[in-house]
C-alpha cells in the first residue's frame, strides 16, 4: 500500500460574514475512500465549511483542490457535477412529490421534451436496491418516516455518482436503531469507494464510524487525528478547549422548595398527550427528548400559543386559565423560543425596539406615546448586564451574531419581570463564550428565585445544568430523573425506549 | 460644539439613507427647469397639492396596511360608494342645513371605517388573502353604487356643501389641510404608539409578534379601518368639490395610493414604512404629472410614466434590502 491519494484538499480556507471571520485559515486533506469525521461545537464552523465544499457558500479566501486540481465551486449545481453530494441536516424534500421525483429533482431524465418517468422510476428503484433500501419509489415523501426521508436524501445525493458524500449531522433526528442502519449503509458505500465527510458533535458516533477526525473550534483547525489515537475524553477536550466542568456553574439543589408551577394532563391535538410536571421555586428544570418528542409543543400549549384541549395549570397553588401569550405573560411566564430568527427577534428592529416589544404598554408609555428616552435607558442597562456587543444600540438585529441576538432576546423577556422562564434550546447556534455567559445567567436567575425550564437536545447542557430532568418521548412523558439518575445513558434510554445502543 | 455636530452629521451622511429626500429635491429642480416659470408659481403649487390630496389621504392609510403585510384594492370603489351614499344622506337635510353638512362628514367617516372594517374582518379573523378579499369588495362597492344611483350622477341639493371642498383656509385648500392633518396624526401613530410598534413587528414577522404576546388579529384589523376612515375623508372632499358623485368616480385610486407608499419607501413585503415618505411620494407623483402636462407630453402617456416610476422605486428598494 503506497501513499494514500488525497481526493479533496483544503488550503487556508477563510470565510467572513460581514467582516466577522467564521473560518480562519482551515487546511486539511481528505483521502480517497475514507470516512472523515468533522467535529466541533455549535458555531465552530463545521456547517460553514461543508457549505463551502458543496457550493452553497463562497469562500472569502483559500484554495480547494479536487483530485490535485485547483477547483472553484461557485454554486450547488457545479458541486453536483463535480461529484460532491450532500445529505443536509434539514431535509430538502418536497412532500407532495413521490420518492423517485424527489430523487431526480433538479436532474430529471428527459425523452425529447418530456420527462422520462419510466426510466427515472427504474433507475431510482435500482439505486435504492443497490443501497439496500426497501422503499417504494411511487410513495409520496409525506408518508415516509424521518429515517426513510434521510434514505431518499442519500439516494438523491448518490444518483449522480457522487464521489464525495457529505453527511451534515445525520443522526440528530434518528433513533438508535436507525443510526445503526445508517452506519451499515455508510460502510457499504465505503466498500464501493465513496469518500465521505461525517459531521457531528456526538463523540461516540464519530469514533465508531470514521477513519480520521478533523476538529474545529471557533473557526480554526485544532487537529486531524486517526480515531485509533483518540478516546471520547481526549476528543471532547479538543472540541471544547477546556473541561466541561469549567463551562457549567455549580448545580442548584431546590429539593423541598415550594412548587411554583404544576401542570396536569396537558393535551393538545395529536402532538402531546397527558403531560404532567411540576417546577419548584428557583429550580433549573431540564426537559430532554428527541427532536419531535413534543417538548416545544408542551411549552407552547402552556404559554397559550397552541390550543390545549385538556389539562390544568396551577401557578403558586392557584388554578389559572391561559388562553393567549398575553395571559401567560400576565401570570409571570416567559418563553424563549428555539427558533430565534423565526419566532424571536424582529430582524429590522434595533436593540431598544426589540427589548421593549412585550413590556411596551406596561413600562414605556407616557400619555399614550412611547417614552423613547426611557426605552434607551433600559436597553443600555441590558447591554451592560448581558455584555451585548453592538456597533450601536440603534443598529438592526440582522447584523448581529447569534450570541448577541440571543442576549437581546433574553433581555426582552427579562424586561417582563418573569417568575418562570422557559428557555427552548437557549444556546443553539451560538459561540462557546456566549454559551458560558448564558449558563451563568440562568444560574444567577435561579439564585434570585426565578424558576427556569431548559429544553435542550444537547445532553451535556441538560446534565451540566439540571438537578431534575423530565424526559419526553413521542408526545408523552417518559419519566423524570433526579440527581444521580441524571446521566446520558438514562436519558437516552427513556428518550428512545431502547435499552442500550 | 454645535459646529462639530454639523461636521459629524455630514461626515456620517450616506446618500443611501436619504435617497428619497435626494430624489425629491432633484425632481423639484428638474420640474423648475421644465416648467419655467410657471411651475414655481404659488397657484400651480397649490394646484398640485390639491390634485394629489384626494389619493394622498388614502395613501396614508394604505401605508399602514402595506406595513402590516396586506394590500387594499377596494379604496377607489369604496370612495365612490361612501361619497354617493353620503350625498343621499346629505339630501335628507334640505338645501341650507349646515348641521347636515357636519353630520354628513361624520357619517362618511363612520361609513368608510365600517367598509374598511369589513375588509379587515375577512383578512384578520377569517385569515383570507388581502388581495382576494379587497378585489372582491372592490367589485361589490362599485356595483352597489351603480345600482343605487341607477348609473347616473348623484347630485347634492345642499347649496353650501360645495364650499367645503373648494374653499381655502390659510392659503391652502381644505383637502390639502386634511392630507396634512391626517398625515401628522398617522405619523405619530406609526412612530410613537405601541400600536405602530406592533404593526411593524407583525408586518416584519408575524410569528415573532405572536410569540411576543401581541394580539396580531387586532393589529392586522385596524389598518383597514383606518384606511376606511381616510377613504371617508376623501369621499367627502371629492364629492363636495363637484357637489355630486358619479358612480364611476375615483377609479384607479388604489393604484395612486399604493404608488405613493411604495415611492415613499414602504416595503411591499411589509414591516417597514414611513408616513412622511408616503406624503413625499404622493407629492412627487403630483409633480411628475404636472411636469408632463407643462412639458406638453400626451395625457395618455402619463399613466405609463407613473407605472415606470413605481417599477424603478421597487427596484431600488429591492437592491437596497439585499445589501
Amino acid at each position: 500500500m503506497g501513499e494514500p491519494t488525497i481526493l479533496l484538499e483544503l488550503e487556508g480556507i477563510i470565510k467572513e460574514f460581514s467582516s466577522v471571520r467564521v473560518l480562519d485559515r482551515v487546511s486539511f486533506g481528505i483521502q480517497a475512500g475514507e470516512i472523515m469525521g468533522l467535529i466541533g461545537e455549535n458555531g465552530a464552523g463545521k456547517s460553514t465549511l461543508i457549505k463551502i465544499i458543496s457550493g452553497i457558500y463562497q469562500k472569502t479566501d483559500g484554495v480547494i483542490r479536487l483530485g490535485g486540481q485547483t477547483t472553484e465551486i461557485p454554486d450547488y449545481i457545479t458541486a453536483k457535477k463535480l461529484g460532491i453530494g450532500i445529505v443536509p441536516q434539514e431535509f430538502n424534500l418536497i412532500n407532495y412529490l413521490t420518492v423517485y421525483e424527489n430523487i431526480f429533482l433538479g436532474s430529471e431524465l428527459h425523452k425529447g421534451l418530456l420527462l422520462d418517468k419510466g426510466a427515472m422510476r427504474s433507475e431510482a428503484g435500482a439505486q435504492l436496491k443497490m443501497l439496500k433500501m426497501p422503499l417504494d419509489v411511487n410513495k409520496h415523501v409525506s408518508e415516509l418516516s424521518v429515517a426513510e426521508k434521510q434514505m431518499v436524501e442519500i439516494a438523491k445525493a448518490m444518483i449522480l455518482d457522487a464521489r464525495i458524500l457529505i453527511f451534515d449531522e445525520p443522526t440528530t433526528t434518528l433513533t438508535a436503531v436507525e443510526v445503526q442502519t445508517l452506519f451499515d449503509l455508510m460502510r457499504k458505500l465505503k466498500q464501493k469507494g465513496v469518500t465521505m465527510i461525517f459531521v457531528s458533535h456526538k463523540l461516540q458516533e464519530i469514533l465508531t464510524i470514521c477513519d480520521r477526525v478533523t476538529v474545529l473550534r471557533d473557526g480554526k483547525l485544532v487537529s486531524v487525528d486517526r480515531v485509533e489515537d483518540l478516546t471520547t475524553q481526549t476528543l471532547a477536550k479538543k472540541m471544547v478547549g477546556r473541561d466541561f466542568n469549567q463551562v457549567f456553574p455549580d448545580k442548584i439543589d431546590s429539593t423541598g422548595k415550594p412548587k411554583i408551577l404544576e401542570v396536569e394532563s396537558l393535551s393538545s391535538g395529536s402532538v402531546i398527550k397527558d403531560i404532567s410536571f411540576n417546577l419548584r421555586k428557583g429550580e433549573i428544570l431540564g426537559f430532554a427528548g428527541l427532536v419531535g418528542a413534543g417538548r416545544t409543543e408542551t411549552m407552547e400549549a402552556l404559554m397559550g400559543l397552541r390550543k390545549a384541549e385538556k389539562g390544568s395549570v396551577r401557578i403558586q397553588g392557584k388554578t389559572v386559565k391561559i388562553r393567549s401569550a398575553k395571559d401567560a405573560v400576565a401570570h409571570g411566564l416567559g418563553y424563549i423560543s428555539e427558533d430565534r430568527q423565526g419566532k424571536g427577534i424582529v430582524m429590522n428592529y434595533d436593540i431598544p425596539k426589540n427589548i421593549s416589544l412585550i413590556s411596551l404598554k406596561e413600562k414605556y408609555l407616557k400619555r399614550g406615546l412611547i417614552d423613547k428616552t426611557k426605552e434607551d435607558e433600559a436597553s443600555e442597562h441590558y447591554i451592560k448586564e448581558f455584555r451585548i456587543v453592538a456597533a450601536s444600540k440603534k443598529s438592526q438585529l440582522r447584523f448581529f451574531s447569534g450570541g448577541n441576538q440571543q442576549k437581546v432576546y433574553l433581555s426582552r423577556w427579562m424586561d417582563t419581570d418573569p417568575s418562570i422562564l422557559i428557555l427552548d434550546e437557549p444556546t443553539r447556534g451560538i459561540d462557546i463564550n456566549s454559551k458560558k455567559e448564558i449558563y451563568e445567567f440562568i444560574h444567577r436567575l435561579a439564585e434570585a428565585e426565578i424558576s427556569c425550564i431548559i429544553i435542550s437536545s444537547e445532553m451535556e447542557e441538560i446534565i451540566g445544568m439540571c438537578n431534575r430532568v423530565y424526559v419526553m418521548r413521542e408526545g408523552r412523558m417518559a419519566g423524570c430523573l433526579e440527581k444521580e439518575q441524571v446521566t446520558e445513558e438514562n436519558i437516552v434510554f427513556q428518550a428512545t425506549g431502547i435499552k442500550k445502543v | 460644539m454645535g459646529e462639530n455636530k454639523i461636521v459629524s452629521y455630514f461626515r456620517s451622511f450616506r446618500f443611501k439613507d436619504h435617497s428619497l429626500g435626494m430624489a425629491f429635491i432633484i425632481l423639484i429642480v428638474i420640474a423648475t427647469f421644465v416648467g419655467w416659470p410657471n411651475f414655481l408659481k404659488v397657484r400651480n403649487l397649490t394646484n398640485i397639492l390639491r390634485q394629489i390630496s384626494y389619493t394622498g389621504i388614502i395613501s396614508l392609510g394604505m401605508t399602514l396596511i402595506i406595513i402590516s403585510g396586506g394590500i387594499d384594492l377596494s379604496v377607489g370603489s369604496m370612495a365612490a360608494f361612501v361619497g354617493g351614499i353620503s350625498i343621499f344622506f346629505l339630501n335628507l337635510f334640505g338645501p341650507t342645513s349646515t348641521l347636515g353638512i357636519v353630520l354628513t362628514f361624520l357619517f362618511a367617516l363612520v361609513l368608510g371605517s365600517a367598509c374598511g372594517a369589513l375588509n379587515g374582518i375577512m383578512v384578520s379573523k377569517f385569515k383570507m388573502a388581502p388581495f382576494i378579499v379587497t378585489l372582491g369588495t372592490m367589485s361589490i362597492f362599485r356595483s352597489l353604487i351603480q345600482y343605487f344611483s341607477n348609473a347616473g350622477t348623484i347630485l347634492s341639493v345642499n347649496m353650501d356643501y360645495g364650499k367645503l371642498g373648494s374653499s381655502m383656509f390659510l392659503g391652502l385648500p381644505i383637502p390639502v389641510w386634511c392630507f396634512i392633518i391626517v398625515g401628522l396624526v398617522l405619523h405619530v401613530v406609526l412612530n410613537h404608539t405601541s400600536f405602530g410598534r406592533y404593526l411593524c413587528a407583525t408586518g416584519s414577522n408575524e410569528q415573532v409578534a405572536k410569540y411576543s404576546a401581541i394580539n396580531i388579529a387586532i393589529v392586522k384589523f385596524l389598518p383597514y379601518v383606518i384606511t376606511g376612515f381616510t377613504v371617508g375623508v376623501t369621499a367627502v372632499m371629492w364629492s363636495s368639490r363637484l357637489n355630486c358623485i358619479n358612480p364611476s368616480d375615483c377609479a384607479g385610486y388604489e393604484m395612486d395610493a399604493i404608488a405613493a407608499a411604495v415611492i415613499g419607501g414602504t416595503l411591499m413585503s411589509g414591516g417597514k414604512g414611513s408616513i412622511i415618505g408616503t406624503m413625499m411620494g404622493a407629492v412627487m407623483l403630483g409633480i411628475i404629472n404636472n411636469m408632463l402636462v407643462m412639458g406638453g407630453i400626451s395625457a395618455f402617456l402619463q399613466q405609463a410614466v407613473k407605472g415606470f416610476v413605481i417599477i424603478v422605486a421597487v427596484l431600488l428598494q429591492y437592491n437596497n434590502s439585499n445589501k
